[in-house]
Order: structure tokens, then C-alpha cells, then sequence
């Protein structure tokens, strides 16, 4: 879960890592009084994106009425594919130097990297390797000071810097490990007047450690309503802009049958890992789901393993005979409690394949039928 | 012959009265596994299919000779269940359980390097020496002996590559899953060198997917392999940015994608299978 930056520098004050003087409005109430009281201001609008610089999300005034204007004009802009819900006013800072600063995972070393070059307010993809210092941490250990004072040398800190730099860093790790991160990314980091300031804060937190999460956590949601309920039920769900929809069992077959399906020149409604040992009752609330996004045919390719192909083909046969399934239903069906399976199906009616490619190449043929049924009676009228 | 795994590997369940952990001990016995024990905190004195449950993996181990663990505990408990596990001194640990937290991987895999142990998971199937052991929750009926080494990063989508050797007369001599989580134990080189030097192994699958650089690691290695590779890669539709179920299958600023993996797997002389039932046609022409 990815969080706002308002959010993230509230966790930075509370982990004693500088942030300039700000608040979040999401209306332009008082926000011209408090304009008064910080003198020339950034307003910078609250999305789940980088580059918000570059595509108009952030705005420079030196007065309130100025100020004014520009937040009700971001209230109103849509951000890279994100409208504008909020927006971040915070005293303008005189900047002598940016860093870019970041503490995350790398998963081939199994290890927390400290990621940091002195060319900040860029895009790290952006800065040439060489420039790039990465440290990596040993958990049981964690960050002591001494090495953010050598990053901070490498930097090229020195006197007060040097110290601040390093208590800093051991702050963010602090707030990396108790908050369950998965980044905690400061860029750029602003020397100004003195001081070390966290000018951005991009923090996202492992969804998966959300049952520690702590009290007064904030939370940000940016599923569609499809994508909450697949998630409540466990489900790993994406929408995508085709007319097949799609179930299997397991990230990569999921995502393998979407590459057959493209190979056959059809098109997924959806992405849908209804994997992990899903039960009837879940596997019926997903198809459910399918069927709310109006598929013009559905491809359900199952390999039991830890999922029992009975309890599938009892969900199918629940939602049949419940809420009936108007569209075509190609089902692949081999595994783990296999014939099981099959005879429910049989007993509904339900043809189910052996393999993959016959199941792909026959929901393609279903679903340009109904395509062409469709036209047909257009046509007609 | 095998690897990690074989008919004598005396293996330990922990989580072995929970719904997964007892349907699928109950799996693994049929399978042949030599399931030894089982712990269950609260629980001593019960028995899941004629396998004893104790409290901890310290009264099981002293009663019993244990090779390997395997875990079936519910994610918030992995924690402590891996490192009770290492404290004892196992030395192979198979962790099926998934949606483990990102940081408590990352302590159970510093654990692990310090004390030398090998873990395959989280988040995975398992392993499987085909007519010998399985430690996982794959389907039994899919898998025969024979010389085809696979391991790859999801699991049912390995299945549907091992039925397919299967059918065209391929059997395996392991089947690993590495498991999908950004942070797992072994990685595909790991297993590639064991491979490499198994003499019951004469070609390898390499069963792999978009987002992070596992793949392009593996590549480095497979230019140095005697034995022929065939890899598959699932995710070639795939939209950018959009997180595909597992947490690694996410491609980011161009970073992880198929064009690349393909391309890096091509370069360390790997076959690369275009969809999953060419990786037997193109095995049978190098084998």
C-alpha cells in the first residue's frame, strides 16, 4: 500500500526525521489564513505518483490569493490518471542541495538496501549507476550511525551534515523496520539553511503485515469496488480492458492463460488468481464477480493442487443452478480431486477440457460467436 | 537420483492438525514421504494419519530422527515456526504458507544464512523427487521419474509444465518451486548448480515470469552449464505496472520485463518456450 505523502511525512515527524511546515486541505477553507502565517508556499497535489512536477501537479504561490487559486485549480485536475482529491501546502524551503535518499528490499540479496546519490530531485532510474551508492543492511544488526556517516562523506557532507545525515538515516530505518515498509524514499532530501529536510516522502507498507499494523495506521485504498470484494474474499484480482473473463488458480498460470489467450486473439476482462486452495464459497463469490463485469465468455483453467477440483466444479454448480450463468463457460479441469470434479460438472451439463489450448482456442470461438450473434441481430432490427 | 529430497529424507509437518497441513500430510504419506512428526502448540498426544503431534519441534525432534520441516502454519505464525525450526538444528525447511509479511522474510532468511539452512518457500508448492518423496501440496498424479530437473517460480503453472513432460514421456528427477514473494530462500542459480551437478538430472526447465531480474541472475549461470535449458516465461501480455497476484510479478519502470528475461536466457544459450507445450518439443530435440 502505497501512502499519500502528507501521510508519510506525519510518520517522518513522529520518527524525528525534518519536514518543512505543511498541511493537507482538501478544501479551500482557512487555507488562505494559513498561507498568511507561512509566506510564500508549494502546494502540491496528493496522488499515488511520481513526476507530479513535471505533469502540472505542483504549484508555486507567494500569497494567499495566489495560493488560493492555484489549490482550487489542482482540486480539480486529474494527476497522471489520478484526480486530485487533496493538496499539500507547505512553506517554501530555500534549497542548496538535493539527495535522493531510499531504504528498501532487495529481493536477490534477501537483504534492506540503503539506496542514496547526490544527484537528487531526479528520477533514481534516471541517475547513472556510478553515482549510486548502495549499502546493504543485516537485519540482525540494523542501522548504526557510522554508516550513515560514511554514506554521508561519500555524499560528499561534511562538519554538521555529517551527524545529521547518519541520525536521520537510523530514523528512517527505525520507521522502514516498525512499519512493515517495503520503501521509505526521500528525494530529494534538501539541505537548507543548516538543516537536513525530507522535501517528498514516498512510504509504501507490506499489505501483508496488515494484521500488526498500528493503531491510527492511515490507509489508502486505491482498488476499484471489483477489485475490494476479490480482495476481501483473498483473491489476487486486476482489471484489464478485454471481453473474456478469466479464472485460474495461481499467479503464473493466470497470467500464462492470458498470454494463450492473446496467442489465440482473444482478449481478458480481467486478471483473476482465485489460487491458493480457494474453498466453494470463495470460488463461487469470484465468479460472481466475473459475471458482474458482463464477459462476453468465461475461461476457468484449473490445476488442483492445493485447490480441489470438486470444490470448483461445486462452485460453478452453485452459481448455475443460484443466479444461472448467462454467457459461455469454457472450464479446464485436471488435478487434485479430478474426477470428482468432472462428474459434477457432467451432472450440470458443463463440458470442461484436458488442456489448456483446447480450452483457449474453444472460448475464443464462443465468445467471437456471441460477438457475431450480437451483430447479426443488429443488423436484423 | 534427486536433489534436496529422496525416499529416505525423514520429514517433520509443522502446523500438521490445521485444514492444509493434515489434508496434505495425509497426501504426502500416500505419496511415500516419511513423515516422521508433527507439532502443533496444544496439541501433544493427538495423531493426524498415524503421524504424533507434539508442541514444539524440541520434544518432536527428541523423539524422532528429522531430516526436513515443512510449514503449514498461517502466515503471522512463520516467524517463530522458522526460527523454533532452525533453533533446533534442521537444516531444510520447506514453507508453504503465503501472504508471510516482507520483514519477516527478511529476518527468517538472515536466520537461515547465519545457520546454513536451506528453505525453499514462502509462498511455494514445494519439492517433489518424483517416485521417491514430495514435501509440497502438489498434485500427486501429475509427476513420473526421469532426467527433467524443473524448478520454477509459480506453482500450478509448474504443474501444467510437468503434466506436459509427463504426457510426452519426459519424467523429472525434481520439481522445485521457489516460491513467488519478493523474498525467498533458494533462487534459481541455487538450484540450477545443484542441478547442474545431479547425475540423475540430464536437462533442466526453468519455469520463470515477469518482474524482478531472478531470471537474468539465472542467466548468468546457465552460460556456464553443461546441461541443455528450456525456459518459459509467463506474462508476455501482461500490462506494465499492474501487480499480477504474487508480489514479484509486477513489471516497474521497465525493469523485470519478458523482452528482457527472454532475451538475457536466449544469450546464455537457453531455449526459450514461446508458449508452455513447446517445452517438451523443444526438450525432446536436446535431450
Amino acid at each position: 500500500m502505497k501512502l499519500f505523502e502528507h501521510m508519510g511525512k506525519e510518520l517522518f515527524r513522529k520518527y524525528n526525521i525534518p519536514v518543512p511546515e505543511g498541511k493537507v486541505f482538501d478544501n479551500l477553507d482557512h487555507l488562505e489564513e494559513y498561507v498568511a502565517n507561512l509566506g510564500a508556499v508549494i502546494i502540491k497535489s496528493q496522488v499515488l505518483s511520481g513526476g507530479r512536477g513535471k505533469a502540472g501537479g505542483i504549484r508555486f504561490a507567494k500569497n494567499p490569493l495566489d495560493a488560493k487559486s492555484a489549490a482550487e485549480e489542482l482540486l480539480q485536475t486529474i494527476v497522471k490518471g489520478y484526480p486530485v482529491k487533496a493538496v499539500l501546502v507547505e512553506k517554501r524551503l530555500d534549497i542548496d542541495q538535493e539527495i535522493y535518499l531510499a531504504i528498501t528490499v532487495d529481493g536477490s540479496a534477501k537483504k534492506p538496501v540503503i539506496i542514496a546519490s547526490a544527484s537528487g530531485g531526479m528520477d533514481i532510474e534516471e541517475v547513472a549507476e556510478d553515482q549510486i551508492i548502495k549499502k546493504y543492511v543485516d537485519v540482525h544488526i540494523g542501522i548504526q550511525p557510522y554508516v550513515g556517516r560514511e554514506i554521508a562523506r561519500r555524499l560528499g557532507l561534511q562538519g554538521n551534515y555529517l551527524k545529521q545525515f547518519a541520525s536521520l538515516l537510523v530514523n528512517m530505518y527505525q520507521l522502514f523496520r516498525s512499519y512493515d515498509c517495503e520503501l521509505v524514499e526521500i528525494n530529494p532530501l534538501v539541505i537548507c539553511h543548516d538543516q537536513l529536510i525530507a522535501a517528498d516522502a514516498k512510504v509504501t507498507v507490506d499489505d501483508e503485515a496488515v494484521f500488526r499494523y498500528q493503531p491510527g495506521m492511515p490507509m489508502v485504498d486505491e482498488r476499484s469496488e471489483r477489485e475490494k470484494k476479490a480482495h476481501q474474499l483473498g483473491i489476487s484480482y486486476v482489471e484489464l480492458d478485454g471481453d473474456i473473463a478469466v479464472m485460474a488458480n495461481g499467479a503464473g498460470i493466470t497470467m500464462a492463460t492470458l498470454d494463450i489467450l492473446h496467442h489465440y486473439g482473444g482478449k481478458p476482462r480481467n486478471f483473476m488468481d482465485a489460487g491458493g486452495g480457494a474453498s466453494t464459497e470463495t470460488t463461487a463469490k469470484a465468479l460472481e464477480i466475473l459475471l458482474s463485469t458482463k464477459p462476453k465468455a468465461i475461461l476457468a483453467n484449473i490445476f488442483g493442487g492445493i485447490t480441489r477440483c470438486n470444490d470448483v466444479a461445486n462452485a460453478f454448480k452453485q452459481v448455475s443452478e443460484q443466479l444461472g450463468i448467462p454467457v459461455p463457460l469454457v472450464i479446464r479441469l485436471v488435478g487434485t480431486n479430478e474426477q470428482a470434479g468432472l462428474d459434477i460438472l457432467k451432472q450440470q451439463g458443463i463440458a470442461s477440457f484436458r488442456t489448456v489450448h483446447e480450452a483457449v482456442a474453444k472460448v475464443v470461438e464462443l465468445a467471437a460467436a456471441g460477438e457475431e450473434e450480437l451483430t447479426n441481430g443488429n443488423n436484423n432490427q | 537420483m534427486a536433489i534436496i529430497i529422496n525416499k529416505d529424507t525423514k520429514v517433520l509437518v509443522q502446523g500438521i492438525t490445521g485444514r492444509q497441513g493434515s489434508f496434505h500430510t495425509e497426501q504426502m504419506i500416500h505419496y511415500g514421504t516419511q513423515i516422521v512428526a508433527g507439532v502443533t502448540p496444544g496439541k501433544y498426544g493427538q495423531s493426524v494419519n498415524g503421524v504424533p503431534v507434539y508442541d514444539t519441534v524440541t520434544a518432536a525432534v527428541e523423539r524422532h530422527d528429522v531430516d526436513a520441516t515443512i510449514i503449514f502454519i498461517p502466515a503471522p505464525g512463520v516467524k517463530d515456526a522458522a526460527l523454533e525450526a532452525m533453533d533446533v538444528g534442521l537444516k531444510t525447511m520447506v514453507i508453504i504458507t503465503e501472504h508471510v509479511p516482507l520483514h519477516d522474510e527478511l529476518d527468517i532468511m538472515a536466520q537461515a544464512e547465519k545457520k546454513q539452512v536451506t528453505i525453499i518457500g514462502p509462498n511455494t508448492f514445494g519439492i517433489i523427487s518424483p517416485g521417491q518423496s514430495k514435501m509440497g501440496i502438489m498434485p500427486n498424479s501429475i509427476y513420473q521419474p526421469g532426467p527433467v530437473g524443473v524448478v520454477a517460480r509459480s506453482g500450478t503453472l509448474s504443474y501444467e509444465i510437468a503434466f506436459g513432460l509427463t504426457n510426452a514421456g519426459l519424467g523429472q528427477s525434481t520439481v522445485i518451486g521457489l516460491g513467488g514473494d519478493r523474498v525467498v530462500g533458494l533462487s534459481f542459480t541455487d538450484v540450477l548448480k545443484m542441478m547442474e551437478q545431479d547425475r540423475g538430472t540430464k536437462a533442466v526447465v526453468l519455469v520463470g515470469e515477469i518482474g524482478g531480474n531472478a531470471e537474468e541472475e539465472a542467466a548468468k549461470y546457465i552460460a556456464t552449464m553443461t546441461k541443455p535449458v528450456v525456459a518459459f516465461i509467463a506474462g508476455h501480455s501482461a500490462p506494465p505496472g499492474k501487480r499480477m497476484g504474487h508480489a514479484g510479478a509486477i513489471i516497474e519502470r521497465g525493469h523485470g520485463t519478458f523482452e528482457n528475461k527472454v532475451q538475457a536466457l536466449t544469450a546464455a544459450g537457453a531455449k526459450v518456450a514461446n508458449l508452455p507445450w513447446e517445452v517438451p518439443e523443444l526438450l525432446q530435440k536436446m535431450l
